[in-house]
């Protein structure tokens, strides 16, 4: 079994860019006993330089407009792909920063991970409906909310970039959103963790006021009754948030199905896939005919990183115990939010930007 | 009036004329393409100054300046505040149809070149090239240190889009040049014109153009016109292009 030291290195490596270690290289303490350390060889940080050294393989993104290094890419999306593989999320909310630290711009950044998002989801939903642990009434329902929040969510997008102020607010969603659920995770997983110390037995699950909403309605491949309201409401929100932050939310949903709706393990994470997938799928199509920002070449080279990164991912996850994966998920997520929260606080580097808005 | 205007302009004419010295020159190639694997490259100017028949004799020391811009495209700067704590975006300034590439190359320091006079009116230097600004209601350039140019400048320069090196410019012969013209792996797509400023003594005594230009060829542009031309059709490729990766992954990795 794998030391929780021993993941942290691990997971933590979207935090070894130059932005976060800083010109010094100095290790920044993240948690009692685990610290960050640059691990990016100097020619992946590097990557964006003006001369990149001739013979790596270079590929030019037409939409994000820049070059890139493609093993680069590649490596980022099989990392971020064994991360979700291992937590059975989508990884929006790690690929989305990852791409704005290497120099993308976080519009195109969100708009090209939803794809890369569909894929994934794509062919985890695959495997769950092979194994019947998709509850298509409840994944119908969450759906009419889902498809609502995300046209929400691209229109709010596309009025945030027109006011100049889109950046800032993918940065504070991040810091809200991660650092919430982040530190909610996280404590749950560390209760969660005493508890089996200790040999005590999960506190028992009672019903709540979402089960005394009206409009109810029988999930019988879930075994649960219970009103579509908070459904619709969940899929809207999630839909929401997906679309402006580029990310799946099934870290999110995942939760909230669980302790909030009841939903039985067996069907939740397949369910939530097919929220994800479709969403994804629909927020692409948006972001393409109304921003044009996804860049297709930089979302594939993504999806086959991210696939085949899963299904490692898949397996090292299976060795390790449920309330440890929680607790480093949490971590995991936190930190991300810490991340961003840092980068808003601390005085940036260059108080100036330049945006060019396009030639005329 | 009017005629003693005009005998003053044909005087000024018929004296640059009898000043002039023609300027000769070329790029290594009028249509640099940018391929998927293009990673930067250098242009190569060369040219020549042909003296004729009224050059005077004792002009022998030439000095160039080459200003290369690339299309020009209008440019927002914003600063950073503090506010509640946290850094956001508050005061900008716009940039008016302003270069994005741009080279200043010479043979010596510019202001060895010419008197800073000149050098302001030829707009010899960044500090010197003509940089529209949209200030408040007004149109204008400020002065070099302003904070929102000097910080323009700094960033463009960072980026590699703007340089000025002023010693780029060689002499092969007293008559015969050449400087390198780098374009870094980002450079923007479009016309590109090059101007060639001849000086003697301190004086402008004349100046030509030429032009190249970049494009994308390939994959990458059909990618980038269509993703802007066709929305609903680039969209749906790339959902489509999601869903088979994800379906072939599930085929490769089955394991039952």
């Amino acid at each position: 079994m794998a030391t929780i030291a021993d993941l942290i290195t691990v997971s933590s490596y979207p935090f070894t860019t130059p932005e976060i270690a800083g010109p010094s290289r100095q290790q920044i303490p993240l948690l009692r006993g685990a610290t960050i350390v640059p691990i990016f060889p100097r020619a992946f940080r590097d990557s964006r330089s003006v001369s990149p050294a001739r013979g790596s393989m270079q590929l030019y993104l037409p939409i994000a407009d820049l070059p890139v290094n493609v093993f680069l890419v590649l490596a980022m999306g099989a990392a971020v792909g064994f991360v979700s593989g291992m937590f059975g999320i989508g990884g929006g909310f790690l690929m989305t920063p990852l791409l704005i630290f290497i120099g993308i711009t976080p519009a195109v950044a969100v708009a090209s991970v939803t794809s890369h998002i569909a894929a994934s989801s794509f062919s985890g939903a695959l495997s769950y409906w092979r194994r019947r642990a998709i509850d298509p009434a409840l994944a119908s329902v969450l759906l009419c909310g889902g498809v609502t929040g995300t046209a929400l969510g691209v229109w709010t997008f596309t009025q945030l970039r027109a006011l100049g102020q889109l950046d800032l607010m993918i940065a504070l969603s991040y810091v809200v959103l991660l650092g919430t659920v982040g530190s909610l995770m996280f404590s749950e997983g560390l209760r969660a963790l005493m508890r089996t110390r200790r040999g005590a037995l999960p506190p028992r699950r009672t019903h709540n006021w979402i089960h005394g909403l009206p409009l109810k309605m029988r999930f019988k491949r879930s075994k649960i009754y219970l009103s579509v309201i908070p459904v619709v409401i969940v899929g809207i929100m999630i839909g929401f948030i997906g679309a402006i932050m580029g990310i799946g939310g099934g870290f999110i949903l995942v939760p909230i199905m669980i302790y909030l709706l009841r939903v039985p393990t067996s069907t939740v994470i397949g369910t939530s896939m097919v929220l994800t997938l479709v969403t994804m799928l629909f927020a692409t199509m948006l972001h393409a005919v109304t921003n044009h920002l996804v860049d297709a070449v930089l979302a594939l080279i993504l999806m086959v990183g991210g696939v085949t990164g899963a299904q490692f991912g898949v397996r090292a996850g299976q060795k390790i115990r449920g309330e440890q994966l929680r607790l480093l998920l949490g971590l995991l997520i936190l930190s991300v939010g810490v991340r961003f929260a840092i980068e808003l606080v601390i005085r940036p580097e260059d108080l100036f930007t330049i945006r060019e808005l396009g030639a005329s | 009036m009017m005629r003693a205007a005009l005998a003053l302009l044909l005087v000024l004419l018929l004296g640059s004329v009898a000043r002039a010295e023609r300027l000769i020159v070329s790029v290594s190639n009028h249509r640099v393409t940018v391929t998927p694997n293009y990673s930067g490259e250098e242009l190569v100017l060369f040219g020549s100054v042909e003296k004729d028949a009224t050059t005077p004799a004792d002009r022998t020391a030439y000095d160039l300046v080459v200003t290369v811009m690339g299309p020009r495209a209008d440019m927002v700067t914003r600063r950073k505040e503090r506010t509640f704590g946290i850094w956001i975006n508050t005061d900008y300034r716009q940039f008016l149809q302003v270069p994005s590439y741009l080279a200043l190359f010479a043979n010596r320091p510019f202001d060895a070149i010419t008197s800073p006079e000149i050098a302001r009116r030829q707009q010899i230097g960044l500090n010197n090239v003509l940089l529209m600004q949209r200030v408040g209601g007004d149109y204008a350039d400020v002065v070099p240190n302003d904070a929102f140019r000097s910080a323009f400048i700094r960033l463009r320069t960072q980026r590699g889009l703007y340089r000025e090196d002023p010693s780029a410019v060689t002499f092969l012969t007293p008559t015969l040049f050449r400087t390198g013209i780098p374009l870094p792996a980002e450079v923007p797509i479009g016309t590109y014109e090059v101007e060639i400023k001849l000086f003697a003594n301190g004086a402008f005594i004349g100046k030509t153009e030429t032009a190249f230009e970049i494009v994308k060829v390939g994959f990458e542009q059909f990618v980038a016109t269509t993703a802007r031309q066709n929305g609903l059709i680039y969209g749906l490729v790339t959902a489509a292009m999601a869903l088979m990766t994800g379906w072939m992954a599930s085929i490769v990795f089955r394991k039952d």
